[in-house]
């Protein structure tokens, strides 16, 4: 088997470190590895069970429990962020050593043993963990076995990786931040027609003309812009009363008409 | 060309195309498009002279969940392996422990699993188990917030060269409880 051989030992430099040094003192270099090597603190316990090499119902608990205390507070020195799963076995643990070290009264004999939750729980755990290691080594497709295939391929569309150098993004981050002072300068082009600029005009055309066609109170080039302008300069002016708008039923044109009112 | 001769090269040739297991009645389906009308236990006559056929060749006809397939013997792999290096098929311990849970207890829910592995199950992983579709959504177990229960799929099996669930390995006989116990009230 090649990829998912049964890992006795964790894996340390891609050797398999073959024994814990007895007061179990991990190198700080390859803890990280450990934790990684291992798939939870059920785990780290059944592997400092089978160290001792005793049966898990023998289970002596203030050893265990000492090195597992141990082996998190290292952890915890070493600032590996712990999953909390792992905080609340060592206080399972510690819980358990506190009531057995508690001498029991004789009519309290009937009471169950604080370790048996734990063992069963292991030895649940024990019986998944061996099966997941059967499972690991059966034949696998694509890494064991292959499918002898002259299907046409599925092409899974790839989205191309980005290639980005610092200068550019140093470069694009700048076009970015720069950004806003281009809609500022955008604002001011639409001040150019403002409504205000275009009721005065409306009004100096009426001075000389008394009714002036709608189109004649923008310029072609100002585009829809104008118009619009336009159309609220009149709209205002007609609300304040200094302008009839007319238009014909059968007609397009607009007309402005003056109301000769005067102006405040 | 003899008929049944015909028959198999069909089936040969359906098999090496499809590049995913075939029932027999898939097969016979296809068949039929072509006006050939074959009965299944035909067309397993045909499937077996495959295999006579196949028998000395790094290729075999394999029975798995969902069919059967064309694919090159586990002896052959190795050489393979190399050549399409996939590091995808690399799965943690953690993921194994985790499948592992739901085949031999299905349907599951995250909290099955939780109590057995004594640590929280990532999305990251049962998300890979369902991209795989190693495992499907079954349900909902009927408790409050509704855990949504998980099962294996064929898939998995046919991922795994099986036919049945029954061909996982077994699972380990635990330790009866009281027996744990006594022995546990002499130590």
């Amino acid at each position: 088997m090649k990829a998912q051989a049964q890992l006795e030992f964790p894996l340390f430099k891609g050797e398999a470190l073959t024994q814990l040094p007895e007061d179990l003192f991990i190198p700080p270099e390859a803890l990280e590895i450990y934790l990684e090597d291992f798939s939870g603190p059920m785990d780290v316990l059944l592997y400092l069970i089978q160290k001792k090499d005793i049966d898990i119902l023998d289970l002596d608990l203030s050893e265990i429990t000492g090195q597992y205390i141990q082996y998190i507070e290292l952890m915890d020195t070493l600032k590996i962020e712990l999953a909390a799963d792992y905080l609340v076995m060592a206080a399972t643990l510690a819980q358990i050593k506190s009531r057995m070290l508690i001498p029991q009264a004789d009519e309290e004999e009937e009471e169950q043993d604080p370790r048996s939750e734990l063992i069963r729980r292991l030895q649940e755990y024990q019986r998944f963990k061996s099966a997941s290691e059967s499972i690991s080594n059966l034949p696998r497709v694509d890494r064991d076995f292959f499918i002898a295939s002259a299907a046409l391929p599925t092409f899974k569309e790839q989205s191309p990786a980005i290639e980005i150098s610092a200068s550019e993004l140093a470069e694009i981050y700048h076009e970015a931040s720069t950004r806003p002072k281009f809609s500022a300068h955008h604002e001011i082009m639409f001040e150019e027609l403002s409504t205000q600029d275009r009721i005065a005009l409306i009004l100096s055309i009426l001075n000389k003309h008394n009714v002036i066609q709608f189109f004649q109170t923008y310029q072609k080039q100002e585009g829809k812009q104008g118009v619009v302008v336009s159309l609220l300069a009149s709209l205002d002016l007609a609300k304040d009363g200094h302008v009839e708008l007319i238009q014909n039923e059968d007609s397009n044109q607009l007309y402005i008409k003056s109301t000769n009112r005067g102006f405040h | 060309m003899h008929m049944s001769e015909n028959l198999t090269n069909i089936v040969e040739s359906i098999l090496f195309g499809a590049g995913r297991p075939m029932r027999l009645s898939e097969i016979r389906t296809l068949l039929s498009t072509q006006n050939i009308e074959a009965e299944l236990p035909n067309i397993k006559i045909a499937m077996n002279a495959l295999e006579d056929r196949y028998a000395t060749s790094a290729l075999e006809i394999k029975e798995v969940a969902s069919g059967y397939r064309l694919q090159i013997r586990n002896e052959y792999g190795d050489f393979l392996y190399p050549l399409w290096n996939d590091n995808s098929n690399r799965l943690s311990k953690a993921l194994m422990e985790t499948i592992s849970i739901i085949a031999y207890k299905q349907p599951v829910t995250r909290g099955d699993i939780e109590d057995v592995r004594g640590v929280s199950v990532s999305s990251q992983i049962i998300r890979s188990l369902l991209d795989r579709e190693w495992i499907k959504a079954a349900g909902y177990r009927d408790v409050p917030g509704r855990p949504t229960l998980y099962e294996t799929t064929k898939v998995f099996l046919n991922d795994l060269n099986l036919k049945t669930l029954n061909d996982l390995p077994p699972l380990p006989e635990a330790l009866p409880a009281e027996e744990a116990l006594d022995q546990l009230e002499v130590g």
